[in-house]
């Protein structure tokens, strides 16, 4: 079945696959007879409106039923919502004509003179003034309302929704027909949710805690739900396992910086504290860890359901490692701490690059996620003439199923990453794995050197280019209404 | 620190073979109520070091876990219930986890374990 689904216009790489996760998690492609097991990539067929581009907020999208449709638009974060189509046009004339062809077996249960409805009038691109709105809504006098209008909790809502030629706006490529759909409400965002977990709310944050809806996105991607268990180990102050833990999933976390995850700033703000905020159940488990040198036990597999998470990767803050200052001066060999100072001695920590991150948290997803199990994360990429050049990360246990881009800024942007386990962990991953953290340990300074993303985000642009007059970062070269937030 | 993450740890620094289970040394912990999920301890189950389980819960007073357990036992709503209380609402707030074959103490501080190495130890 065909529903007309409305994004807000928001994180637009995003949109799409965070519905297509939640249509694997509300079972769209067991019905299909594909079953679990089937091999993902799994997708839903998607249209365009005629005359639309991607990054219009309307889509069509073919879904099994209602009931999955409306799961997914309750628990999306970027789906305004999702509506039975009953007719569309580029003017109103030939709106209503599609509205009279609907079959009346579809129309006639939602009419009910028993029932109770109201009319939305919305708009994307334009503005339309609370007298055009009546006007429009008394337009539609041709279909059979019977039912009494209530305001307030109805319980039938449609939605009369136009968006016109609007001609290019801040670059976004312009719809160059007038569009009008009028659709029954099969199901809406939850817009409470955000505003409860915003960030400026929250008891205990730290520097890069992650922002509440890309929270929630994650969580989704990730298919967090009861029974299932999360691990995040870069925890932080556990942004993204509140997220997690409010769709039901269980969590753990870990982080190499003891404050964070012991102390935070005192006994009612810490890590707890912010899900006590909410009434979440806690975390399963929080610990110290080093994501280097992860101390589970050595014949643990195939534990976590997800691991959803936002490395370290050097641009806001920088990733550790245990090994010691030493590593710094490339010296690898003999580090030993004296006898009478072991109880109480506080370990340094070595930098972490990039690479060396990504190359754990593969290999640690490869090893801890069940088969099907979901990892989900960030990966930096820079930007050069306005256009990301990505060697996305690849693991053999892994299949990418989508990967989701949010410009930063002028010179870098962040990936959103969602890999399903579809390959075992085998004993010849496990061996090259090994090998791979030894190369990394004797060369580290050279991959420290090789992956430092910091200064390609933030060194001065080349003067004797920018002289010349043509910068590398040309401004004009993004399309304007890309950006953090689209 | 509740039992499930303790039958997860192991003692890694380098060199060690048998760093598994780690002992514990609780000076302080307690008990605090969860809602019980059987579908998550069925999928949990089959991971679980049954013995360093049942040692760790004896550590802590817990005397109700069978010797041996297996998943025909899962049927059974007692068991679950003691499995679930087992694994997760006996929280270890101050203590240690000690490493079988080195010794090795990693503090287990405001119900946090400290597993980060020494850098001699990695």
């Amino acid at each position: 079945m065909w529903y007309l689904c409305v994004f807000y216009h928001r994180l637009l790489d995003y949109r799409r696959p965070e519905v297509e996760s939640l249509a694997e998690l509300f079972g769209a492609f067991e019905a299909a007879g594909e079953g679990i097991g089937g091999p993902p990539p799994r997708s839903l067929e998607w249209r365009l409106p005629e005359n639309h581009h991607i990054d219009s907020p309307f889509h069509f999208v073919s879904l099994p039923s209602e009931e999955i449709a409306r799961n997914i638009a309750k628990r999306s974060i970027l789906v305004k919502g999702m509506y039975e189509l009953w007719g569309q046009g580029s003017s109103y004339e030939e709106l209503e004509k599609a509205i009279r062809d609907f079959p009346d077996e579809k129309k006639l249960p939602y009419l009910t003179s028993e029932s109770t409805f109201r009319i939305i009038v919305d708009s994307f691109g334009k503005v339309i003034s609370f007298q055009e709105q009546n006007e429009r809504i008394q337009g539609l006098s041709y279909i059979p309302f019977k039912g009494r209008v209530d305001l307030r909790s109805p319980d039938h809502k449609f939605y009369l929704m136009e968006t016109d030629n609007y001609g290019s706006n801040n670059g976004l490529p312009p719809i160059v027909q007038r569009a009008i759909f009028f659709g029954r409400e099969v199901g809406a965002a939850d817009r409470k949710l955000l505003p409860t977990y915003q960030l400026k709310s929250r008891k205990y944050l730290g520097p890069t805690a992650m922002d509440a809806e890309i929270a929630f996105l994650m969580a989704n991607q990730g298919l967090a739900q009861p029974g299932k268990l999360v691990y995040d180990p870069f925890v932080g102050t556990g942004s993204i396992l509140v997220a997690a833990a409010h769709f039901g999933a269980m969590t753990m976390g870990a982080d190499i910086d003891i404050r964070v995850v012991r102390d935070g700033r005192g006994p009612d703000c810490n890590v707890w504290s912010n899900f006590k905020q909410y009434n979440l159940p806690m975390p399963i488990s929080l610990l110290r860890a080093d994501n280097n040198l992860p101390p589970w036990r050595p014949g643990l597999r195939e534990v976590f359901d997800a691991i959803i998470c936002d490395p370290p990767y050097g641009v806001r803050a920088g990733g550790r490692k245990s090994g010691g200052r030493k590593l710094l001066k490339g010296i690898v060999g003999p580090y030993t701490v004296p006898e009478e100072k072991r109880i109480d001695h506080i370990p340094s920590t070595a930098p972490y690059s990039l690479a060396e991150c990504m190359h754990d948290l593969l290999d640690l997803s490869a090893k801890m996620l069940v088969m099907g199990g979901r990892l989900v994360f960030f990966y930096p990429v820079v930007r050069e003439d306005g256009f990301t050049n990505a060697e996305l990360p690849e693991h053999p246990c892994f299949t990418l199923v989508a990967s989701s881009e949010q410009i930063l800024s002028l010179r870098y942007s962040r990936y959103l990453l969602t890999m399903v386990k579809t390959g075992p962990y085998t004993e010849e991953i496990a061996e090259s794995a090994r090998k791979k953290h030894l190369e990394f340990k004797e060369n580290h300074l050279k991959w420290l050197e090789d992956g430092n993303l910091h200064s390609a985000v933030f060194s001065p642009a080349d003067p004797q280019i920018s002289l010349s007059g043509k910068s590398k970062f040309d401004r004009d070269s993004k399309p304007k209404y890309r950006g953090k937030y689209v | 620190m509740r039992l499930l993450t303790h039958n997860m740890l192991s003692c890694n620094i380098k060199g060690v073979s048998n760093g598994f289970p780690l002992r514990l040394e609780a000076e302080k912990w307690v008990e605090k109520e969860v809602e019980l999920n059987a579908d998550f301890l069925r999928g949990i189950f089959p991971k679980i070091e049954w013995k360093a389980l049942a040692g760790a819960a004896r550590a802590l007073g817990y005397n109700e876990l069978p010797d041996e357990a297996d998943a025909s036992m899962l049927d059974a709503d007692d068991f679950l219930r003691r499995f679930h209380h087992a694994l997760l609402e006996l929280h270890v707030e101050e203590g240690a986890l000690v490493c079988p074959e080195t010794g090795r103490r990693f503090p287990i501080n405001k119900g946090i374990p400290n597993m980060l190495l020494h850098e001699d130890e990695v």
